[in-house]
């Protein structure tokens, strides 16, 4: 231990420090090649499996969402390795199109997140090791910074360029990729962990999650700890954008409250204040403004507050916009990025989107659904706001849990929030006099594809 | 030991032939897609599950062991 403390120290440049700001597995500027990498991070420290029981002290989880210790799934991988090894897969997909803290923190230090995963790879017995991102400019990038490294690992990483796709980044379409198939969501079990790459035990680990192994393996446990909260510590990176003066990624100690969150990205410069905001991004829920606000940034608190961090996404809704027509874009995009291989997913979320968007701009009695071609689906009496909320309901339980992925229920999640929170407005839409309905988006939405597209 | 039922949504096309023969367990959703009771399969209709589980037209009805 006295060997970390040593690191610990000597690495000055990590941690609380430069300018106030927090930085740890976020540099301020790009680190540009190796040698500039070991001056800033210092030499390595524990490894294998002191480096597994190291991380479970620090209480490490995944910062891709779903927040799982990562000394757990380490050892899940590990025991089941044998004489074959194991593989190990670092997540930059990203797909969360309101998320940009994996592409900066791979820009800036793409050299602390490689030795996440030379780390992770030894740790859990692997003999190969990819990185899947989704954008070309990064995998070349990254190229360059996997090439300087040629000899210095033991496992040689594999860039993989993966098609987009909001249900790309599942470990388990990743898994199928590599295997040949298409980047879509698989049937499990088995899990990666059982049954992956080649059949062999897999473990997929978010890439900020990696850069934090790399670190707690030279600073240790008790360093890693001294920010965060007990149940969750560390540090997490998180994007905030939105009505917010200065959107962008910042990295803060867990338990932060969110308005100090948002204060970092300028706070809302938009009169009225901050109305709601959309926390865990599109696949999160809505946590309300005021005094909602001082929840504590961290997995377990929104989660009790009726939101969730989820890959540290704030999106901030202004006083001037109206939660019901952004959750009803965002429903619709969603809807559009189902792979079309299950169901109740197919038919249920561009039935939910239809509902929803009757909802927010349907109008009295208005016919309000003239998109999406779930024309087959009509249920009796859904005229009128009240109908409507109520096969709203009732598609939200159909969808929740019957797919091969988490995106329905993602999407029954976030409706159920967005009528739980904005149940106030509901009377103004069935009136048709909200007006914020009609202003301009507050969330940018990307344009993805109308029709889900049938994958087999 | 007891056993539960699972539909494979990758592989299920609504045929719609387990609600047919397990309606006790099985019920079909505004599109025809399974919606399978919580809970396992209670002993006196394990063998009406298994007959369910072979005449599944698309193999995605399973039975998995639970502990």
């Amino acid at each position: 231990m006295a060997e970390l403390a040593d690191n610990a120290e000597a690495a000055g440049a990590v941690g609380p420090g430069e300018n106030g700001r927090l930085s740890r597995v976020l540099p301020p500027a790009r680190v540009p090649d190796l040698a500039a990498h070991q001056r800033r991070y210092g030499p390595g420290g524990l490894r294998g499996r002191a480096l597994t029981d190291e991380t479970e002290r620090s209480g490490l989880t995944g910062r891709g969402g779903a927040a799982y210790p990562m000394a757990r799934k380490i050892q899940a991988v590990r025991e089941r390795a044998g004489l074959r090894g194991s593989v190990v897969i670092a997540n930059g997909m990203e797909s969360e199109p309101a998320s940009a803290k994996d592409a900066s923190l791979l820009a800036l230090a793409p050299h602390l997140v490689l030795d996440g995963i030379a780390l992770a790879a030894e740790a859990a017995g692997a003999r190969s090791a990819y990185l899947c991102v989704r954008r070309p400019a990064q995998a070349d990038a990254l190229a360059a910074a996997v090439a300087e490294r040629t000899g210095y690992d033991p496992v040689a990483v594999e860039l993989a360029l993966v098609p987009e796709r909001y249900v790309a980044s599942a470990e388990s379409s990743l898994v199928r990729y590599l295997n040949g198939g298409p980047a879509l969501p698989a049937f499990t079990p088995p899990r990666p962990f059982e049954r992956g790459v080649r059949g062999r035990p897999t473990l997929v680990s978010n890439v900020e999650t990696l850069a934090n192994l790399a670190l707690i393996s030279r600073h240790g446990a008790g360093w890693f700890r001294s920010v965060g909260t007990a149940s969750a510590p560390g540090t997490a990176l998180v994007t905030v954008s939105g009505a917010v003066r200065r959107p962008g990624v910042h990295e803060v100690a867990f338990g932060t409250p969110v308005r100090d969150v948002l204060a970092l990205a300028g706070d809302t410069g938009e009169p009225g204040g901050v109305q709601a905001v959309l926390a865990g991004g599109f696949f999160g829920s809505w946590l309300p403004g005021g005094t909602a606000l001082d929840t504590p940034a961290a997995p377990d608190a929104l989660r009790s507050a009726g939101a969730s961090f989820g890959a540290g996404i704030f999106l901030v809704l202004p006083a001037w916009g109206c939660g019901l027509a952004e959750t009803a874009r965002v429903v619709r995009y969603l809807a559009g990025q189902s792979a079309g291989q299950c169901g109740p997913c197919l038919n249920g979320l561009p039935a939910i989107a239809d509902a929803l968007e009757q909802v927010a701009f349907g109008g009295p009695g208005g016919s309000g659904s003239r998109r999406g071609g779930s024309g087959r689906d009509g249920p009796k009496g859904r005229r009128g706001q009240d109908g409507a909320l109520r096969w709203l309901r009732e598609l939200c339980g159909l969808v929740d849990g019957r797919g091969a992925c988490h995106l329905p229920d993602g999407v029954a999640r976030l409706t159920a929030s967005t009528l739980r929170v904005f149940a106030d407005h509901l009377p103004a839409h069935a009136a048709g006099t909200c007006l914020a309905a009609r202003s301009r988006p507050a969330f940018p939405v990307p344009s993805g594809p109308r029709e889900p597209g049938r994958a087999r | 030991m007891s056993t539960r039922l699972r539909v494979n949504p990758l592989l299920c096309s609504a045929h719609g032939v387990c609600a047919e023969l397990l309606p006790e367990l099985i019920s079909l959703d505004p599109w025809g897609y399974p919606i399978l009771a919580p809970g396992p399969v209670p002993p006196e209709l394990a063998p009406l599950a298994r007959r369910a589980v072979t005449a599944c037209p698309a193999l995605a009805l399973l039975l998995v062991k639970t502990d």
